[in-house]
């Protein structure tokens, strides 16, 4: 019985080996769209938070070239640079024969060019939080994955509702949120106005941004502006890495506004975290980070 | 009394007096309103003081560094005036705020690897690096011949400047986003200084280059008159054009790595002040160092409240009141 068994199953097997090859046979002459999926096939994304969300939906394998600053996911490690916002490297993008070119939308004259060489384009613009999934949903929708698309935005959306409903029920601590300055002092120091994403994802993790009130991404910040406004929590928020010892010294700097409440009850906090500042699909994960922050006790 | 000493004393006090009013008046001023009364209330922990932290830490340090930058950045541009004989002339007209740009702008986009360093790297950056483009003009103003050529040194000068400039856009090429703004920023003057460290390192070399000036007043007044006029009255022409140059500039590298490249105070004052007291130096030099410190410090006022919160680069205000002012001194001068 056991040898009729195998016998069967050969048969059976010879017959699936005859169907595949027929259906293959079929698949390239007759259908071509059989393929897996439809173009662009090959991507070459300037927007390292587009690139995160192309990964993200398993078009990553479609990623043909990247920005000099992309970092993530580790495979972009191993795909060719073609420069970034301000140097796009049109030879190198050409050279890599993209079907679509993610650029920013400021990049008018890459778009230009682009045109001319007759290879399409995507513009990217960023502004809220909201647009963050807007943009999630659009590139699905134009590299051919609108469906897988609108279900990764439809879960960030709601695990971000998630966040804000427990923040909600929580104090809104009066924050400051610095993107730079310069190094070991108080000087040069930009910080996040009342729009954009980072101003929204501290919004959405518990914290009332102290400058929500000027209508701009970044406001310089004096030390006088940042006395007067008293901030509750001071975040720093940086893409790089910080050592032990670089952090240590960078919040001390810190201690010459002493009537500052976040100063003076130490609730200064150096984030070093890339998904806090890159409005990719990771930015979940940045909110939570930033929501432990601004619970954090001393 | 003599009529020298006469104008010396009237000047000093005109624009001692109003020096004294600006920096007096000057932490009164800012985009919040404090109470004079809590600044001065010793019942008060400092650290709790919102009001004496506002005036003490923000407000204070920032009018000293004005009066500083605008008194060394005035005088520097008399002295660079007299030596180069060219009333065009500025303190950054030799190329020294180029280099200092360079060095800074070194420290900003490569400062993150440097970070171990542990202390802010651009103001010593920007100092090493007015501190070489002073060295190559030098050099290049000596090679041909004994002693300085005003002629080469301007050459000289104003071609370091330039290649400085294309450094710095090779520099920016390799900055990133973030680092290009802070760049820029830096470029465009900023005396929101925090603490009162800056100032303390800066104080020595104010210290060595006003010495020199004050006894450069009288050779420059020969130079004045030409080097060959000045040779026959006794003055060791070449040891006054280097101590001119060489203070002018430590002058201009110490103010610009206080408060960045800050335009158009060392045209302006000159000038202004030499169309009140005349051209002797022993009068413009004392009194365009005060006057450019009351006029940086107003004009740090002006850039603090006049769009308030929000904060205008003081070097914006300055080159808006400086280029027109620029040019009717041009205009009247044809």
């Amino acid at each position: 019985m056991r040898v009729e068994v195998l016998i069967g199953a050969a048969g059976c097997c010879r017959v699936l080996g005859v169907l595949a090859v027929v259906l293959a046979v079929l698949s390239v002459t007759v259908r071509p769209a059989v393929v897996a999926f439809e173009p662009p096939y090959r991507i070459v994304s300037l927007v390292p938070a587009v690139t995160e969300m192309l990964f993200a939906l398993g078009a990553g394998h479609r990623v043909v070239g990247v920005s000099s600053f992309d970092r993530f996911p580790p495979e972009v490690a191993n795909i060719q640079k073609v420069g970034a916002l301000l140097d796009p490297d049109l030879e190198r993008i050409l050279s890599l024969q993209p079907d679509l070119v993610v650029l920013y939308h400021t990049q008018s004259d890459l778009r230009k060019q682009l045109e001319r060489a007759k290879v399409p384009a995507y513009a990217y613009s960023h502004a809220g939080l909201r647009d963050v999934t807007a943009t999630l949903r659009s590139v699905g929708n134009r590299i051919g994955i609108a469906a897988r698309a609108a279900k990764l935005a439809t879960d960030i959306e709601s695990r971000i509702d998630a966040i804000r409903r427990v923040s909600a029920l929580g104090p809104r601590p009066r924050t400051l949120i610095v993107f730079g300055r310069e190094n070991y002092a108080l000087r040069g120091i930009y910080a996040s106005g009342g729009q954009g994403f980072v101003h929204d994802m501290v919004t959405a993790a518990g914290g009332q941004n102290v400058f929500a009130d000027m209508k701009r991404e970044a406001v310089q910040a004096t030390t006088e502006l940042i006395l007067a406004r008293r901030p509750e929590i001071i975040l720093e928020l940086r893409a790089d890495p910080i050592g032990p010892d670089e952090e240590k010294k960078e919040l001390a700097v810190w201690r010459q506004l002493a009537s500052v409440p976040a100063v003076a009850n130490r609730r200064v906090h150096i984030i070093a975290d890339p998904r806090t500042v890159i409005p990719g699909p990771r930015i979940v994960e940045g909110i939570e980070v930033i929501a432990a922050a601004i619970k954090r006790q001393p | 009394m003599t009529s020298l000493a006469r104008r010396l004393s009237l000047t000093l006090l005109v624009f001692g007096g109003l020096a004294l009013a600006a920096i007096v008046l000057g932490p009164l001023a800012g985009s919040t309103s404090i109470s004079l009364r809590r600044v001065f209330d010793s019942s008060v922990p400092f650290e709790g003081n919102v009001d004496a932290q506002i005036f003490f830490v923000a407000r204070l340090p920032r009018v000293l560094a004005g009066a500083l930058v605008g008194a060394m950045l005035a005088s520097a541009g008399v002295v660079f005036q007299g030596l180069l004989r060219n009333p065009l002339a500025t303190p950054f007209t030799l190329g020294v705020s180029a280099g200092a740009a360079l060095g800074a702008m070194l420290a900003i986009t490569f400062g993150a690897s440097l970070a171990w360093i542990g202390m802010p790297l651009a103001p010593l950056a920007s100092f090493a690096g007015s501190g070489v483009a002073v060295g190559i003009v030098y050099f290049l103003a000596q090679a041909r011949h004994r002693g300085l050529s005003t002629n080469v040194l301007l050459l000289a000068g104003v071609t370091m400047n330039a290649f400085f400039s294309a450094l710095i856009l090779f520099v920016q090429y390799f900055a990133d986003f973030a680092e290009t703004f802070r760049i820029l920023r830096w470029l465009m003057g900023d005396l929101d200084i925090s603490s009162y460290q800056p100032l303390l390192a800066a104080l020595p070399l104010v210290i060595i280059s006003f010495s020199v000036f004050g006894w450069l007043a009288r050779p420059l007044n020969l130079l004045s008159l030409g080097p060959d006029a000045a040779e026959s009255r006794g003055l060791d022409v070449t040891l006054a054009q280097r101590a001119a140059f060489f203070s002018a500039s430590l002058a201009t590298g110490a103010a610009v790595s206080v408060g960045g490249p800050v335009g158009f105070i060392g045209i302006i004052v000159p000038h202004l002040v030499r169309l009140l007291v005349g051209a002797d130096h022993r009068i413009v030099l004392p009194a365009s160092a005060l006057f450019g410190a009351a006029f940086l410090i107003a004009c740090d006022a002006l850039a603090r409240t006049v769009m308030s919160p929000l904060e205008l680069p003081v070097g914006v205000i300055t080159a808006i009141i400086g280029g027109p002012f620029f040019l009717w001194l041009l205009v009247r001068r044809t």
